[in-house]
């Protein structure tokens, strides 16, 4: 069931232009923002030679790609998360769900699954690009292992939470404007952290580039995962709570 | 029996306004209900907590001996429905997306070749299935509509105004389509169209500012009383010389002979009672024909507060 939902939605959003159209764009900045990287490693590359304990391609192309990539997912995942179910209340398709026997958790799984698909392609392509540097260089496979990690965990939370503000409202503008808010603020929050550090270690904790920062260094602490892990769990169990009240409310 | 559909007690408030109150009726199968209403009587609402889309305030609701609260999944795989607009996904074709509704019906993955063909035989969509849905007419989308909410073959079938937006040909098919529907399963559907509530179904409920304000059977064995007559004369005399007899309250005059006759009182012998006067008094009867109460005036007395006609 949550597999026939999630199919349906995949379908659906690759049979629209949108789904076409941002991939095609986020590829041709990523290719654009890979081949600067590129250039500047061919600069940097003679003076590298002569160091000790160099940083190699990983840490000088792969790291800030998938900066990158995370960073402009963040900017096109609202726009994919406010049609999974803004759009459905908007134009009733909506009943066609609620009068299935289908429980609501199995619906938002669905639904979840369906943006994670698409974000699977995101995350191919990019991967495609890093491993096109095996043709001419060799890869730190363990870094690139915690880069990708941290890659689908973050998109993963960030779908999660677009999801969650989809079930807000059946203004799929406003889902989108709502979705932008929350994740930007998640990605800025630790600016609060300052220099000292006191008493902001909270706001660092609450931002996601702390944890998705030290992913992409090579380190996979359990603590990280966890934090990605709950902010998905979290929006999902508010999400089922919120589409049962849709039930509900007066 | 056991009834299909069994509502006890149904309340829906939004807010302060209360859009259905204490709405209980049963329907067993082989039985068509027709809900009719003005707009805003709370037909959708009614039809929709009955679908598991909205919540009841207060009341239960059983599909087919289930209580729909209590066990909504189970409850719900008896049912179909058709919203009053269809939940249609205008990016796919007739066939994927009947069949992604099977799928939802948790029909078997070797069953939903043949349950979409059949849904698509009933509504006579064979001929669009590899259409897009959003570039169909409206008339074959409201089919594609109905098509979803059979899919499965539920017992229970719920249509918000099912004939919206269809010519008189399509009308007439999804009536019969309706009538066959009903002979083994429960169907209730809304509409504001009076003579389709005549041709359809078997059982009438007029909602009235959310309250129930009428239910009446419409099978023709029930014995027909009624206290209103239609009358021909040759002879015809004076106006006054009506309400002189005895039984007779008032005669209205239709045209040159023709008469309604109003009774005091009614019961079953009361036609032929009428027209034995008639005959003594020797104004050559040429005509007598109970007249009904037509749905029409049943619906505009309750919707409207007046009483009599």
């Amino acid at each position: 069931m949550i597999l026939t939902i999630a199919a349906r939605e995949l379908r659906s959003l690759f049979l629209s232009p949108l789904a076409w159209s941002l991939l095609a764009v986020m590829q041709f900045i990523l290719a654009w923002l890979f081949l600067v990287q590129i250039e500047s490693f061919t600069l940097l590359q003679p003076r590298l030679t002569g160091m000790e304990d160099a940083p190699g391609l990983t840490d000088l192309i792969i790291v800030p790609l998938f900066g990158n990539v995370a960073l402009i997912t963040l900017l096109v995942i609202p726009l994919l998360s406010m049609r999974l179910i803004s759009e459905e209340l908007r134009s009733g398709t909506f009943s066609l769900l609620l009068s299935a026997p289908v429980s609501m958790s199995r619906i938002v799984l669905g639904k979840y699954l369906g943006l994670l698909g698409m974000l699977g392609t995101v995350l191919l392509i990019s991967m495609l690009m890093a491993l096109s540097l095996l043709a001419g260089g060799v890869l730190d496979f363990g870094r690139l292992a915690a880069c990708l990690l941290g890659l689908c965990l973050i998109l993963a939370a960030s779908a999660a939470i677009g999801l969650y503000i989809s079930t807000l409202t059946s203004q799929p503008a406003v889902a989108a404007v709502g979705g932008y808010g929350l994740l930007l603020f998640l990605w800025l929050i630790n600016l609060a952290a300052g220099a000292d550090g006191k008493g902001s270690a909270l706001f660092a904790w609450i931002a996601m580039p702390t944890h998705f920062d030290r992913l992409l260094s090579g380190l996979v602490r359990s603590s990280d995962l966890v934090y990605f892990m709950l902010c998905i769990a979290i929006c999902l169990v508010f999400a089922v709570h919120r589409l049962d009240s849709l039930r509900t409310r007066p | 029996m056991e009834p299909l559909i069994k509502t006890e007690g149904l309340y829906r408030y939004y807010g302060k306004h209360c859009a259905v109150q204490n709405l209980s009726f049963e329907l067993y199968p082989g039985e068509v209900l027709g809900l009719l209403g003005p707009n805003g009587a709370g037909k959708s609402s009614s039809l929709r907590m009955i679908a598991g889309n909205l919540a009841p305030s207060a009341g239960k609701i059983w599909l087919d001996g289930v209580d729909l609260q209590a066990n909504p999944l189970q409850a719900k795989r008896v049912l179909g429905y058709l919203p009053e607009n269809p939940p249609l996904y205008p990016e796919l074709t007739v066939d994927e997306y009947l069949s992604y509704c099977a799928r939802l019906h948790c029909i078997p993955g070797c069953a939903v070749d043949e349950a979409v063909s059949g849904a698509k035989d009933r509504c006579g969509l064979d001929d669009v299935g590899q259409r897009l849905i959003g570039n169909l007419s409206k008339g074959y989308q409201q089919r594609v509509g109905i098509a979803q909410a059979i899919v499965h073959d539920p017992t229970v079938v719920i249509l918000d105004e099912p004939t919206v937006g269809l010519d008189p040909i399509q009308i007439r098919e999804i009536r019969s389509l309706i009538c066959d529907l009903g002979r083994e399963r429960s169907v209730i559907l809304s509409t504001h169209i009076l003579p389709e509530v005549q041709a359809t179904c078997s059982r009438v409920l007029i909602l009235h500012q959310g309250e129930q304000a009428y239910v009446a059977s419409l099978k023709d064995d029930a014995p027909q009383v009624s206290d209103c007559f239609l009358i021909r004369l040759a002879q015809p005399p004076e106006q006054a010389s009506f309400a002189a007899m005895p039984g007779i309250s008032h005669a209205d005059q239709l045209a040159c002979g023709h008469y309604r006759l109003h009774l005091e009182s009614a019961d079953v012998h009361s036609a032929s009672k009428l027209a034995e006067q008639l005959v003594q008094a020797g104004w050559g009867l040429e005509g007598l024909a109970p007249e009904q109460p037509g749905l029409e005036q049943i619906f505009v007395r309750i919707t409207t507060g007046e009483h009599g006609s």
